[in-house]
Formats: C-alpha cells, sequence, structure tokens
C-alpha cells in the first residue's frame, strides 16, 4: 500500500457521514476512526451508538454530526438495539411492508461499553447470528466519565481508577482480548484495525459489511487525553503500537486468521511506552515486562496465521 | 371463535392478531407460556415475524426498542426480576417514545425469591412512562392487548398489560377470540411518526442538557394525561366493533349508595365481586371500584366514582415499604385539597399468599364498623412473626 498511497487517496469514498463540528477532543484518533469507518459504510446505514465519548460529542441536541439514521439507547446495548433494528426491517421487508434493501447494519461502542458492561448482551447478538457490525472503539479506558480503568486497559497503565502510587504499578490486570472472545462465537469475520493504517481499516470494514451474518471490528483509539500525550501524536502513537506488535493488524475470516500488516523491523515495546504519560511511572524492568509478554502474543498470532 | 384456552395462550392468540412485526423475550415464570405460545406460531409458520430469542430480558428490551426504532410494530413479555433487569430499558422506551406492547405477568419481587403473584414488579416501575392497564380476567386480557397496540400508536406512548401470574397466565377459561378481520379493521398497520430510514436520516437519543431536557419530560407528562381519554375512547370503540368492554379508566360496580367502597387492580377483583354480593345478602352495602388504569392514573374518573362515598378500603397486592400500598397512597393524593373519603390500605396477597372471600368481607366489616384510615397487612401468620421465644 504504502508505494500506492498516493493514488490511493483517490479511490476513498468522498462523502462523508460523520460530518465535523462534532465535540471530540482535539487530536482524537476515535474520531478519526468513526468518520473512516462511516466512508467505507456509505450511507445506506443505521448506526446504534453505546453511551460513551462518541455518543456524547456527536449528538448534542440540537446539533447532530450524524448523516444516517443513528440512535443512543444506553452504555450496555447498542449491540441488542441493533439486532432489533435488523430483526424488524428484515421482518417488514419480507413481509412486503418495507422495499428490500441492502442496509449495513452497525453498533458501535467503546472498550467499556464492549469489554465490561455490554459484554453479555455483546455475545447474544453474535451467537444469535444477526447480520450486523459490530465496532469497538478501543481507547482503553472510561475516557468520556475522566480516564477510570476498564478491562482493556493495559496492564500498568495508570488511570483515574487504577492509578500508580507507592503500592501500585497502575492497572493489575491485563487487557482483555476482545477479538479472540468474538472469534470464539464462530463468527464469520472479525479483524483489529487503527485510524493510523486508515486503508487497511476501511478494507476491513467492507469486510465487515460484506459478510452475511456478525462481524466484529476492533479498533485501537489513541486517546491523546487519556495516554497523556500531545494532541498532534495520536497518528503517531497509533503506528507505534503496531510497528512495536503492541496491537498487531489481522482478520479472521470464517476461523481463518491472517496478519494484514507485519511490522518490518518490530520496533522495540519501549519505544511506544517511552512518552505516554500513563506509563511514566513504569521502571526499565516493568517494559521489559510488557516487550516478553508482547512478543509472546506476537508469536502466536504469526503461528495462526501460518495455519492452512 | 370461542375457545377454551390457557390465559398465556389466550395472550399469544391475541398478539398473533395484532401482525407484529418483532417479537422478543426471556423466558421468565410465570410469563414462559406466553413466549413458548409464540415461538410454536413461529416453527408452524402461522404467525410471520422477527421472532428474537434474546440473551436476558435487558436484551429482549432493547431489541424490540431497536425494532420499534426502525417502524415495526413490536411486542415483548416478561415478569418480576425480568421486568426489573429491563427497567433502563424501559424508561428509554418512553422517553424514545416508541410504541411497544408488553404483557407483564404480575410476580412477587426477590428478596426473598417467590414466583408467585403479587403487582409489586410494575407499581414499582410506575414513573417509567409507560401506561399500565391492568385486566382481571383472560378475555379482558384479549381484548385489552389488541386495545394496546391502538393506545400505543396512536400516543407513541409503550403499554404495559399486566395480568396476574399464574392467576390469570396458567388458567383455563373459555374465551372470545375475535376474528382476523374484524381485528384488522380497529388495529390499521403501523404508520410511525419518525423511524430509521437511510433515506431520511433521523437522530434518535440525542443527548439533551439543562436547555431542553424538562420540556421533553413535560410533553411525555402532558401526553400521559391526555392519554386517559384516548384509552377510554378505545375501549369505547372496542365494545362497539367486538361488543364487549371491561371499563375504561376505572370500573365502579354497585358503588351509588354504598356503606363501604373496595378498591383493587387485576384479578383479585372476581374474588370481591363474590365478596360483596354475599356482603349485600347480609345487609351490609359494599361496592366496589375496580382501577384498570393505573398510569396515566384516572383522577377525576376516581372522582366521579366516589362521589359521596364516605369510606373506602384499598386492598391491594404490593407495598411501598415504608409507607403503604401504593394504590392506596394514590386513591389519597387523587383528593388532594378537596372533601375525602377515609381511605385505608389493606397490604394483601404478598407472594402468592391467597386472599379468601372470607378476608374481603372481614375487611369491609370492619370499615363499616370503624372508617378510621389506617395501613393494615391482613392475611399475616401470628406464627411467623414471633421472635425466638415463640
Amino acid at each position: 500500500m504504502d508505494k500506492f498511497s498516493v493514488y490511493a487517496a483517490r479511490l476513498v469514498e468522498k462523502g462523508e457521514y460523520f460530518a465535523s463540528g462534532h465535540r471530540a477532543c482535539q487530536g482524537c484518533a476515535e474520531a478519526l476512526a468513526v468518520r473512516l469507518v462511516m466512508k467505507a459504510l456509505g450511507r445506506d446505514t443505521i448506526v446504534a451508538m453505546a453511551t460513551g465519548c462518541m455518543e456524547i460529542v456527536s449528538s448534542p441536541l440540537p446539533t447532530t454530526a450524524w448523516e444516517v439514521p443513528w440512535i443512543h439507547v444506553a452504555f450496555e446495548n447498542a449491540s441488542a438495539v441493533i439486532t432489533g433494528c435488523e430483526s424488524g426491517m428484515k421482518a417488514m421487508m419480507r413481509k412486503g411492508k418495507l422495499p428490500p434493501k441492502k442496509i449495513n447494519f452497525v453498533a458501535m461502542g467503546g472498550d467499556g461499553a464492549t469489554a465490561d458492561i455490554g459484554m453479555g448482551q455483546l455475545s447474544g447478538a453474535l451467537e444469535r447470528g444477526h447480520d450486523f457490525v459490530y465496532v469497538c472503539y478501543d481507547n482503553e479506558a472510561y475516557m468520556n466519565t475522566g480516564i477510570q480503568r476498564s478491562s482493556a486497559t493495559p496492564w500498568g497503565a495508570s488511570t483515574t481508577t487504577s492509578p500508580a502510587g507507592k503500592l501500585s504499578k497502575g492497572q493489575r490486570t491485563q487487557k482483555k482480548d476482545l477479538p479472540k472472545i468474538a472469534i470464539a462465537h464462530n463468527i464469520p469475520y472479525v479483524a483489529t484495525a487503527c485510524p493510523s493504517f486508515p486503508f487497511d481499516l476501511m478494507e476491513k470494514v467492507k469486510k465487515a459489511a460484506a459478510v452475511e451474518g456478525p462481524a466484529y471490528l476492533h479498533i485501537l483509539s489513541v486517546c491523546p487525553t487519556g495516554w497523556r500525550i500531545p494532541s498532534e501524536e495520536a497518528i503517531k502513537y497509533g503506528r507505534l503500537a503496531v510497528n512495536t506488535c503492541v496491537f498487531p493488524l489481522y482478520e479472521c475470516l470464517y476461523g481463518k486468521y491472517r496478519l494484514t500488516y507485519r511490522p518490518n523491523p518490530i520496533l522495540p515495546v519501549r519505544e511506544y511506552i517511552e512518552g505516554q504519560g500513563r506509563f511514566r511511572h513504569l521502571t526499565p524492568e516493568d517494559i521489559e515486562a510488557i516487550q516478553e509478554r508482547t512478543t509472546a502474543e506476537y508469536e502466536k498470532l504469526v503461528k495462526l496465521s501460518e495455519e492452512v | 371463535m370461542r375457545a377454551i384456552l390457557e390465559g398465556s395462550k389466550a395472550v399469544a392468540e391475541a398478539v398473533r392478531l395484532c401482525r407484529p412485526n418483532l417479537v422478543c423475550a426471556y423466558p421468565i415464570t410465570p410469563q414462559t407460556h406466553i413466549v413458548e405460545e409464540l415461538s410454536r406460531m413461529v416453527a408452524e409458520g402461522s404467525l410471520d415475524a422477527g421472532f428474537v430469542l434474546a440473551e436476558s430480558e435487558f436484551g429482549a428490551a432493547s431489541v424490540v426498542l431497536g425494532g420499534s426504532a426502525v417502524g415495526g410494530r413490536a411486542y415483548t413479555a416478561t415478569s418480576s426480576q425480568g421486568l426489573l433487569l429491563m427497567v433502563e430499558v424501559i424508561f428509554n422506551i418512553a422517553g424514545l417514545r416508541l410504541p411497544v406492547v408488553m404483557t407483564c405477568a404480575n410476580r412477587a419481587v426477590s428478596a426473598p425469591i417467590n414466583i408467585w403473584n403479587d403487582q409489586q414488579d410494575s407499581v414499582s416501575i410506575r414513573d417509567s412512562g409507560w401506561i399500565q392497564l391492568y385486566v382481571e380476567d383472560n378475555q379482558e386480557a384479549v381484548d385489552t392487548h389488541i386495545q394496546a397496540f391502538r393506545i400505543a400508536e396512536e400516543l407513541m406512548i409503550p403499554v404495559m398489560v399486566c395480568m396476574d401470574g399464574y392467576v390469570l397466565t396458567h388458567t383455563v377459561e373459555p374465551v372470545d377470540l375475535p376474528e382476523q378481520e374484524e381485528v384488522d379493521r380497529f388495529l390499521p398497520p403501523y404508520r410511525p411518526k419518525y423511524r430509521l430510514d437511510p433515506d431520511d436520516p433521523f437522530t434518535m437519543g440525542a443527548m439533551v442538557g439543562p436547555e431542553a431536557y424538562m420540556e421533553t419530560r413535560y410533553h411525555l407528562h402532558m401526553d400521559m394525561m391526555e392519554a386517559r381519554s384516548v384509552i377510554r375512547r378505545v375501549a369505547e370503540e372496542y365494545a362497539e366493533s367486538f361488543g364487549r368492554y371491561h371499563g375504561g379508566l376505572v370500573e365502579a360496580y354497585d358503588v351509588e349508595g354504598a356503606d363501604v367502597v373496595l378498591v383493587s387492580m387485576g384479578s383479585l377483583l372476581g374474588t370481591m365481586r363474590e365478596a360483596v354480593e354475599e356482603l349485600r345478602e347480609e345487609g351490609l352495602k359494599v361496592g366496589l371500584l375496580k382501577i384498570r388504569c393505573f398510569r396515566p392514573f384516572p383522577k377525576e374518573a376516581i372522582h366521579d366514582a366516589l362521589k359521596g362515598v364516605g369510606v373506602v378500603g384499598v386492598i391491594e397486592k404490593d407495598v411501598s415499604l415504608g409507607l403503604e400500598g401504593t394504590l392506596c397512597s394514590e386513591m389519597r393524593a387523587a383528593f388532594c385539597g378537596e372533601e375525602s373519603p377515609e381511605i385505608s390500605s389493606f397490604v394483601m396477597g404478598l407472594g402468592g399468599r391467597d386472599i379468601t372471600v372470607e378476608e374481603i368481607k372481614q375487611v369491609a366489616r370492619e370499615l363499616a364498623a370503624d372508617p378510621a384510615c389506617r395501613v393494615e397487612f391482613r392475611g399475616l401468620k401470628e406464627e411467623l412473626l414471633r421472635g425466638d421465644e415463640g
């Protein structure tokens, strides 16, 4: 993709379905991710969004950033709401009450909405086999309420509810592996993405929308406010997360794993950790422990992707 | 068509006649037979609807919310803990003005866990913005479900049909099931005022700050108040079409010139009618007031019905712990600033405790002898109330 990047930009959908003027923080990579996801989905889309940063910044009455039909209900039920939209609309199309049409039914939530409070409903929706896409925008903590830890917060990150201190290294647990949980539901398509790699992201969104049945996208969304980095460095930290293999880009189509991007060379984890305020308290030994775990996890993923 | 059916099956038949586009539920005793019957209809092809079996009641409520938001006629059913698990979504369905219809098979609330009937579940969520209609028997359950969709869709306010668990849901009674063509005439296809549609994008569930939140709640309140006339009219139109009338908001029975009037909601009215007849034979003039519509609260209809009545006893299967029976509180509030009868609260039948004709008669007799307003639990077992020494 690198050598085509000049031309590839012209192939991108020009329409914007997530309008500018929303109230996201400066440098918010999640807002960028939403914009790219919506470009890839196009106008025939219905979005159900969980409570969280994106919901709050995009829909303050009387304004809306949404150029497609959009519904927000609660923190934990975007997946259930969208499956109701899908089932109801498909029944009405079958009964001739609505003209038949391909519509993308898309639920969106942050890591808190997905990994914590909405986990049961997401699992139910994936298990039932509805034709929908779930997009998790993972900024690794409850950013909307002021940077509290979630089960997707990485080990060692200092948040307002897992603060680093004399007796604490910050978050005590490892990041919950949501894509693997989605894959365990034997759904057609699961992928990870990051807006620092926009073409990879949009391709995956299109695949997710195209497959028949549930698809799950896990998008690392750098949060300058919560990660305590300068707002102009969000894209850089997204690239570092991928190039250090902290957040590998891969997909799993009908059970077949594929790494969609292999960093070469793989950068040391230290380059990603250093410079983020949330990891400032970590010692070189702590960073080494993160490095070991990152390498081991990536090697597992490489093995999975080489299975025939 | 006259049929002999269990209450749950009769409700499922009524729902089918309403041609829902989406049905979603999660099984909970004593609502299960409704879901099972609807599942059977879908499996046999006699009900053509989107049919989703959710992973929880919370999910079920969310799914019908989504189905209603895209313009589908949506139905769910639950009970007790299930209703409580739904509560966050229940408020949202009303706030988003989506005309979902739900059956609540009334059951006691934990703890202690108890699967038998009382009305604590639905009474506890009276402030959610749902219309609540309580039915006395299975025929009324059938007729009220058909009315419920009409009311909900006209007002864009959800309706909960409350029927006593087991007492109605599991009781086999003869019921008249209307013909499909008759129901189609009474209940035209749902034409949503707004829906999620890619051809006409619409933001639903926006964030609303202090500058406009209060007005949205005020609108819903005023429309709930207005709903009283709609509920009454729909019941009258139903009577014209189908020849059956179960009361609009309330139904008064032998109230005129009564020494004492007893008030309640739901299936207990059947037992109370028997008690009243026996009391009249004994020479005590007792009347009945059935509250069919609990939300919106039919204040004026209650005034009209109780004109000139001096003593009222409210018998109910719920309690606002630390105060009294909830219906009783609301009856009292209904007379605020006006001449009020003495209104007493009798909390009875919690968790499926049987309420006998004799107990009801005793309440009436005692009120006739001493009308002073009071709060009492009836039917308690003395031997279970004693401490260690007992």
